[in-house]
């Protein structure tokens, strides 16, 4: 099925090919460690420079930016509690609080290593398989995304920590702030007021920034000391044989479940980033650790994230059907030179699709390279005074914001979601939910009211349809098993409480 | 000396538009997509532009501003300083369904606007799934007809022109469909290839390796002339409905009172991309068309939008008070 020579042709043929796959793996983490900016964005920005380039070449930078930009976001996820990027939010939980820990260096580690495993993983799996994968993309129909959809925010019963009741509130309001905006299935406007920056949502970017940083830069205002900078932690720590062993199931969690989430246009990575962590937290052997400086806590969705990077490219390929922005705008790269993909890319530009290939292993070495040289810096610049720290991230954090769409109002949007997250943090009401309901609200209402239409209204359809099925049987087992687990550890406290 | 002064002053006003327009550009061109990278509209901004630079010896930077079915970026534009440093790649959507569509629409696409050029026309096609009964068009509306409400139709949103399309194709034969929303044409296609919904009218370019795999089947293409894209399929007209006519266009336009003289330079820009053999290469290899001469002046594009605006606001608003 590997075409070798193909693509050693390809690459004697467009030479450029290697410095493309470095350059793009270089824009690609510096786009994705910025707060805001996306990974379809930091790939937009280099469209204007592929024109004039050799297609393939144009079409590996792209590429090669995508799988960066998915790495680069857990940079300031794990450095200064900012997912960089949408599906870097579960690398937050565990990432921060090992830096925390006085690990960062350690956390940087085993988010590339783990990112690197799951690339090299989607990478096989895109080069052998993507013609007779692609077909899997449209076994997906609207149900089925309602199923992954619920077994996405089933994930909120086990993240809840300590209160069940206050994660299933903020759960809620999350899947509240998600109506907000145009409606789907009848272009209705709904608590917008009439301002027209609301109609397309409250993009969940916003809320992670105002939550999260914005949150924590509150809270770290509001202690009287700034803690000890922590010098020993300066150096990136890649896992050792022990830890590797240790991270070895969670990083094939992740690789499976970003291989499945690539492949379905429309998933979405940070789904695949947030039911990796929690089935390694299932599958772990501490899952104790989990949300307190847990390695596999990291492991599970970065490998999830670098898996998505490259199966993602599949049905955009094979079917010529972009799942994704970030898979919409490499097929713009694609019309631009004049390439059409779908199955016809195969036979009419052959030598560009094994240059891609190639180009896509040589990103994977330029990953390691290029993130290399860039976490000492970053490491340096965390461990600057706090003062001086709090004030450079407040800005950064603020301006890529407002560089999403040159607009302050989402800067305000952003301030007013840290006030809450503020808030939140006070009440003990876990953040986490209210993440996944903003995210997957938009995804499960609109699929479910899609399902319906093409039903004739039969809920049946989620029964008759294999895949919903099975994704809503698991959900609600999960559900299930939560709340067992939670009325037997209150049950166990209250015994405690007696006895005492 | 005071007169000769104010004599000046005015003189060096009165110059100074004109001067500006001798010189411009003088710096680069912000080009406000208003949907997301790798768009129809933007690939088709992308690819003029990258010519237009050339001839205007500036760069012009494309600026994605989406949201709102591209009605945030349009107003975006209509706002700016009308100084011939920011323009609009607009289209059908944005500047004539939106009239129909959103009741408080922040810009007129006529009035807000100076018209530079149309830069494509995209044919439109009547899609059905692969294993659809009907294999002509007049088979298909026979069938809708006889069961109405019967066959969903699929589209990429609510103001995409895939939705204003299949408005336009039901109003005019006078049946009624269950109409299933996605978000975009990506996920739309994807789930009439897998036989989700029964049809689509949508733009042809990313359609046709579908359509030329078998994967759904082209009824008719809704334009005088068959498409090179899609020898085999009948127009409209061949098909029987004579009166199906539609396109999805792109068109480039300025703040209003953005001098004329620079209108007239970009407008020059762009005709000159158009007739540059590599760019119509492009335009067309991603089954685009190029606009006829008249609508590629100034004065024939405005028109040609205030007919556009005719035709699909009604469609909307029809589409608005049904949704009601």
């Amino acid at each position: 099925m590997i075409d070798l020579s193909g693509m050693f042709n390809a690459l004697v043929a467009s030479p450029m090919i290697i410095p493309a796959a470095f350059a793009g793996i270089a824009w690609g983490i510096l786009g994705g460690a910025l707060p805001g900016i996306s990974p379809s964005i930091t790939m937009a920005l280099l469209l204007p420079f592929t024109y004039g380039a050799d297609p393939t070449a144009a079409v590996v930078l792209l590429a090669s930016t995508y799988l960066g930009a998915e790495y680069g976001g857990s940079i300031p996820a794990i450095l200064i509690r900012t997912p960089g990027t949408n599906s870097a939010a579960a690398t937050v939980i565990d990432g921060y609080a090992m830096k925390e820990q006085g690990k960062a260096g350690e956390a940087l580690g085993i988010s590339l290593y783990s990112t690197l495993l799951g690339s090299v993983f989607g990478v096989a799996l895109l080069i052998t398989l993507t013609q007779p994968l692609a077909a899997v993309a449209l076994a997906f129909q609207p149900t089925s995304y309602v199923g992954l959809g619920v077994l996405g925010l089933s994930v909120i019963a086990s993240l809840s920590g300590e209160s069940l009741i206050k994660g299933m509130m903020a759960g809620l309001i999350g899947l509240m702030i998600a109506t907000i905006g145009t409606d789907p299935v009848t272009g209705n406007n709904r608590f917008t007021f009439d301002d027209p920056e609301l109609l397309s949502g409250i993009p969940p970017i916003l809320v992670m920034v105002g939550i999260y940083a914005v949150a924590e830069l509150f809270e770290q205002a509001s202690q009287p000391g700034w803690r000890q900078t922590n010098t020993a932690d300066a150096a990136i720590k890649m896992p050792d044989a022990l830890m590797r062993a240790r991270l070895r199931v969670s990083q094939i969690i992740g690789a499976l479940i970003g291989f499945i989430e690539g492949l379905t246009p429309g998933g979405g990575g940070t789904i695949a980033a947030f039911l990796s962590y929690n089935e390694a937290k299932r599958w772990s052997k501490k899952p104790e650790e989990f949300g307190h400086g847990s390695p596999e806590g990291i492991a599970a969705p970065e490998s999830a994230n670098g898996s998505v990077s490259a199966t993602a490219l599949i049905p955009m390929m094979g079917l010529g059907i972009p799942g994704s922005n970030s898979a919409a705008v490499l097929l713009g790269g694609f019309l631009i030179h004049g390439m059409t993909p779908g199955p016809m890319l195969f036979t009419k530009h052959y030598d560009v699709v094994m240059g891609l290939y190639a180009g896509k292993v040589i990103s994977l070495f330029a990953l390691l390279v290029v993130a290399y040289l860039i976490l000492r810096p970053c490491i340096w610049l965390v461990n600057r005074p706090k003062h001086y720290l709090m004030a450079f991230i407040f800005a950064l954090v603020l301006s890529g914001v407002y560089a999403i769409h040159n607009s302050l109002f989402h800067v305000g949007i952003a301030l007013a979601f840290g006030v809450i997250g503020y808030a939140m943090k006070y009440y003990r009401i876990p953040t986490l939910p209210m993440v996944l309901g903003v995210v997957l609200g938009f995804m499960v209402e609109s699929n479910y009211r899609r399902a319906l239409v093409l039903s004739d209204g039969d809920h049946m359809t989620f029964v008759e349809d294999p895949i919903a099925a099975c994704l809503l049987i698991v959900a609600f087992g999960f559900i299930l098993v939560s709340l067992v687990r939670h009325f037997r550890d209150s049950m166990k406290s209250d015994q405690k409480v007696k006895s005492a | 000396m005071k007169t000769r002064f104010v004599g000046l002053v005015l003189a060096a006003l009165c110059a100074t538009p004109h001067a500006f327009a001798q010189t411009y550009p003088a710096r680069a061109i912000n080009v406000i997509v208003p949907y997301a990278a790798g768009g129809n509209t933007d690939v088709v901004g992308r690819i003029v532009a990258e010519h237009m630079s050339k001839v205007l010896g500036q760069q012009l930077v494309i600026e994605n501003v989406a949201g709102a079915g591209g009605t945030t970026g349009s107003a975006r534009a209509a706002k700016a300083e009308p100084n011939g440093y920011t323009i609009l790649v607009g289209q059908m959507g944005t500047h004539a369904a939106s009239v129909g569509l959103y009741p408080k629409l922040a810009y007129d696409p006529v009035g807000d606007f100076e018209h530079i050029s149309q830069l494509s026309d995209t044919p439109i096609a009547i899609l059905v799934r692969k294993n659809f009964p009907a294999q002509t068009l007049s088979e298909f509306i026979t069938m809708m007809k006889a069961d109405p409400n019967k066959f969903n139709n699929g589209h990429g949103g609510v103001g995409s022109t895939s939705h204003v399309s299949c408005m336009f194709f039901t109003s005019l034969i006078g049946a009624r469909s269950p109409m299933v929303a996605y978000q975009g044409s990506g996920p739309a296609l994807n789930d009439i290839v897998s036989g989700q919904y029964d049809f689509l009218c949508d733009q042809i370019p990313h359609l046709v390796p579908q359509v030329r795999q078998g994967n759904i089947r082209a009824l008719a293409i809704a334009q005088p002339e068959r498409s090179p894209a899609l020898p085999d399929v009948p127009t409209t007209i061949e098909a029987g409905l004579p009166a199906y006519q539609a396109s999805g266009w792109n068109a480039m336009f300025a703040p209003k009172g953005t001098p004329r003289d620079i209108v007239a330079k970009l407008n020059a820009a762009a005709n000159a991309a158009l007739d540059d053999a590599a760019t119509k290469g492009k335009l067309e290899a991603i089954g685009a068309v190029i606009p006829r001469k008249e609508n590629r002046t100034s004065e024939g594009m405005k028109k040609f939008v205030e007919a556009e605006i005719g035709k699909w606001a009604p469609i909307m608003r029809e589409a608005a008070s049904q949704v009601k």
